[in-house]
């Protein structure tokens, strides 16, 4: 590790912030950090990678001398300009630096900015409170400059809205413009693009590089996203659970890596071209291995015919689609498994669903693709009828569905099953995990407790749960075993139709591989058809033969994924492809 | 400085939520039972409620008289602690008059939590006019003081029991619905209860195994503010004539029948003010330790 830091270091011998050794343990004892070192470099940013817990943020924190509360430090130091230790700093000392020699930008834009303050005001009190520039003019003129600097406008009109008057990106720029008005020597970015879709994450991105190069800021960068890091960083550093276990330039750790985790990490990200296959998930993080014959070989295949699952199970599939059916599914919309007619859904004068059309053929896998706002979430919960105020019609196998579920018959609500977004609200926490996925079973009410045990304990295997969760509850589960108990109770009636409504993207990366996996050969060896709704179209190869790409509630392309991949109808898709980020 | 101070912490980020996914967290009782005044509050209540009921099955025999067999004459001190105002031994009345007046606080506070919660969990459920109707209904009746229209049923109806566990439950109702609804206000946006309703989970079952466990912590606290309440009210009852009636022995009214004598006797008055006084601190020191143990739990969410 030591030699990996200075190597980073020979390149650009003043380092402007150096962590050197740095332990962070809980008030508990429990160490959360083993001695993390990193050196940034003025003009360069430094991304800080890891997953969920392995400390990338505690490391990221410290760098401001802060810890968060239960934390505390327990060696190692933190020099800024090779002279001061930033923790051996008063509590006065250490406000003076922060916001001014180090600031943060965090993750939510929308949470830190005080919805009750106008920007300006926001930034000037930066500016005020860390006695930037002699009068109040000076301070007048920074704020006008640091806003260019981030490419929002400058004019008074400007300053004087409120932060609810702007867009996401808008926001996190004037985060970025608050972190930046002192100019600072370092910044830390929390995931500033996290929340954020993939043009406006263009965007951002574009501006910190485009302030760390033109103002000499060193730039922590903290993401669990490696495609970013490659737009972004020159350097990164790999963490795992509290260690930096590889460093180094971009090139080297994103294109050679030598940590097996690393490896692992760079294997799960989806890859838009589909030239990798993600998942195959070595056991590091404790997830169950997803081994799967079949899988390879449909990886394996060119992607253009991607499309065609060939390496089908007869074996364990009874009610296997013919496959000609998946593969032309396009074609054969009369007999479509699923069909959505019109469907349209206004609240007041908001027109979220406007006229959809779309047909879903059996054991067909289709992505739904959409930002924020486009209406995915709630087209995928008029399908599944948690939605009923919608107009137009959804038919299952030619028969036009009630609107709400409970109206809809027993067998309807069987054969249409969704997967919600987030496994940590999706599961009754006093419940364990049996109680909660025997529920659809419950209802239909034709097994008894015995039966239903058995049943519930088929489709834990089937999502690679074993025997042993059946009696836990949700909170001894982490995010990944969540979201395997949650598809569980979806599948556990064997349903027609499987929706899953982002059901990733709460989750690391490494996890959503082994989720895609999963999803995959259980679509594969049952039979059943997908709709897949997700904002991140890098998944799309992995997931879908079909792709659909909602723009405010329009479907705007739609056609075999490969297609649309590579030939995009619509001005929107080929915007959503050339800002995707990728490694 | 607010771009420092505020620092999102979603679930997924901190370090402690692997940890804290794979061990399990204490309950809500032991987390409870690890703080002091918890224990303190539990010894307090307890014994007030040992006293209570064990309390009637020694008499006659620790004392030699019934609580309502006359020992000699008023307020002399005569037995251990005196005679009261009609000459009766002043620790059998003590003895054989808490039990009563917690078995109604308990069923008062009872009939309280079934009506209150389930008006709450059902507004919050349901919302639009329903809920309109539930809660503003619940402000009609919050406007009237509970004691005003305790007084005025018990005029009409008479001091019996039963009426005297209505009239207190009922006036407990409107508090502990509204703490209910915004509780499961909070849990009814959760995933898992959409989930439920999609699976068309009859809605008393949602509201019986998705909602309430889920709120269980801030219940159990209203739970024991209203027991508090439900003795005093009870006590005040007595007091003014209106709860337990004699010759039936009960603390409330002994302060009653004794506060005439309290410079010559004073025993009858203190006796079930201390009782009072010890089981109502002691039964607020354990709530105060439950809401704490709960707001730990909502924390760690």
């Amino acid at each position: 590790m030591s030699t990996e830091t200075a190597e980073t270091t020979t390149t650009a011998p003043t380092a402007v912030l150096r962590a050197d050794g740095l332990k962070v343990a809980t008030t508990g004892g429990k160490e959360i950090l083993h001695g993390v070192s990193f050196a940034l470099t003025p003009g360069k940013i430094m991304a800080l990678v890891g997953e969920s817990g392995s400390g990338k943020t505690t490391a990221g924190l410290a760098c401001l001398g802060h810890f968060r509360t239960g934390l505390q430090h327990t060696g190692g130091s933190i020099l800024l300009s090779d002279s001061t230790d930033l923790l051996e700093l008063s509590d006065a000392g250490r406000r003076a630096l922060r916001g001014g020699s180090v600031s943060y930008v965090p993750q939510d834009p929308a949470l830190s900015l005080n919805p009750a303050m106008r920007i300006g005001e926001q930034i000037l009190e930066v500016l005020r409170v860390h006695g930037y520039g002699s009068t109040e003019a000076e301070r007048r003129e920074r704020l006008a400059g640091v806003l260019t600097d981030v490419g929002l406008p400058a004019d008074a009109d400007y300053q004087r809205r409120w932060p609810h008057q702007l867009s996401g990106g808008q926001q996190q720029r004037v985060g970025i413009a608050m972190a930046f008005a002192c100019r600072p020597e370092v910044m830390v970015l929390d995931e500033p693009t996290t929340g954020l879709d993939v043009t406006t994450q263009a965007l951002v991105l574009q501006t910190i590089h485009q302030l760390a190069a033109k103002h000499d800021v060193a730039g922590l960068y903290i993401t669990h996203d490696l495609a970013v890091v490659a737009e972004v960083a020159s350097d990164v550093a790999v963490m795992l659970e509290g260690d930096v276990v590889e460093a180094g330039s971009v090139k080297e750790v994103l294109y050679s890596p030598q940590h097996r985790y690393t490896r692992k990490l760079l294997n799960s990200v989806p890859d838009l071209a589909g030239r990798r296959r993600i998942g195959d998930v070595s056991a590091i993080t404790g997830e169950h291995t997803v081994v799967d014959p079949d899988a390879g070989t449909q990886a394996a295949s060119e992607p253009s015919t991607g499309t065609q699952p060939t390496g089908r199970r007869a074996a364990v599939s009874d009610r296997a689609p013919e496959p000609a059916a998946a593969t032309q599914p396009a074609t054969n919309d009369d007999g479509a498994l699923l069909s959505v007619s019109d469907l349209r859904l206004a609240y007041g004068d908001n027109q979220v669903l406007d006229g959809i059309d779309l047909a879903l053929a059996e054991g067909e896998s289709m992505m739904l693709l959409g930002e924020s706002g486009s209406g995915k979430t709630t087209l995928a919960r008029c399908i599944a009828g948690l939605n009923d105020a919608y107009q137009g019609s959804v038919a299952l196998s030619g028969n036009t569905l009630e609107r709400g579920t409970r109206q809809r018959s027993a067998d309807e609500r069987h054969r249409i099953q969704y997967v919600f977004q987030s496994p940590f609200s999706s599961l009754n926490p006093r419940r364990t995990i049996a109680e909660s996925v025997e529920v659809p079973l419950q209802m239909s009410g034709k097994l008894n407790a015995k039966q239903r045990r058995a049943k519930v304990q088929e489709a834990l295997d089937q999502v690679r749960l074993g025997a042993t969760y059946l009696d836990r509850r949700p909170g001894q589960l982490s995010g990944g075993e969540r979201q395997r108990a949650a598809i569980a109770r979806a599948l556990v009636n064997a349903p027609s139709v499987l929706v899953c409504d982002e059901v990733t993207s709460a989750l690391d990366v490494s996890v959503q591989a082994s989720i895609i996996d999963l999803l995959r050969t259980l679509q594969v060896d049952t039979g059943m058809a997908m709709l897949f709704v997700t904002h991140n179209i890098a998944l799309a190869r992995h997931i879908s033969q079909r792709l659909a790409v909602l723009q405010k509630g329009r479907i705007v392309d739609l056609g075999p994924t490969g297609d649309v991949l590579e030939n995009p109808q619509h001005s929107y898709t080929r915007e959503l492809l050339t800002n995707v980020p990728s490694l | 400085m607010s771009i420092i101070e505020s620092q999102p912490t979603t679930p997924e980020e901190s370090p402690g939520t692997v940890a804290r996914e794979v061990e399990t967290p204490p309950g809500l009782f032991r987390r409870m039972l690890r703080q002091k005044q918890a224990k303190i509050g539990i010894a307090m209540t307890g014994a007030v409620v040992l006293v209570a009921v064990i309390g009637p099955l020694l008499l006659p025999w620790a004392t030699g008289y019934t609580s309502t067999e006359f020992s000699g004459r008023p307020f002399q001190p005569d037995g251990v602690f005196g005679t009261d105002n009609l000459g009766r031994d002043i620790l059998s009345r003590f003895l054989d008059g808490g039990l009563r007046l917690l078995i109604y606080a308990a069923l008062a506070t009872g009939l309280g939590m079934i009506l209150g919660s389930a008006a709450g969990m059902l507004a919050a459920y349901q919302g639009g006019t329903l809920d309109s109707i539930i809660m503003r209904g619940n402000d009609v009746l919050l406007a009237l003081p509970q004691l005003v229209f305790a007084l005025l049923a018990i005029t009409v109806l008479g001091p019996q029991g039963w009426v005297l566990v209505t009239v207190i439950g009922i006036t407990h109702a409107p508090r502990i619905a509204r703490v209910t609804r915004s509780a499961a206000s909070a849990v009814i946006t959760e995933d898992f209860v959409r989930a439920a309703e999609m699976y068309a989970v009859p809605r008393w079952k949602i509201l019986a195994k998705d909602v309430l466990p889920n709120i269980t912590g801030p219940l159990m606290v209203e739970l024991g503010l209203r027991m508090t309440y439900s003795i005093a009210a009870i006590a005040s009852l007595s007091f003014l004539g209106l709860g337990l009636q004699p010759p039936t022995a009960g603390w409330g009214l002994m302060i009653n029948e004794n506060r005439i004598a309290l410079t010559v006797q004073p025993w009858g008055v203190i006796l079930p003010v201390l009782a009072i006084a010890v089981l109502t601190v002691g039964s607020n020191l354990i709530t105060d330790s439950l809401a704490r143990a709960s707001a730990t739990v909502e924390e760690s969410k």
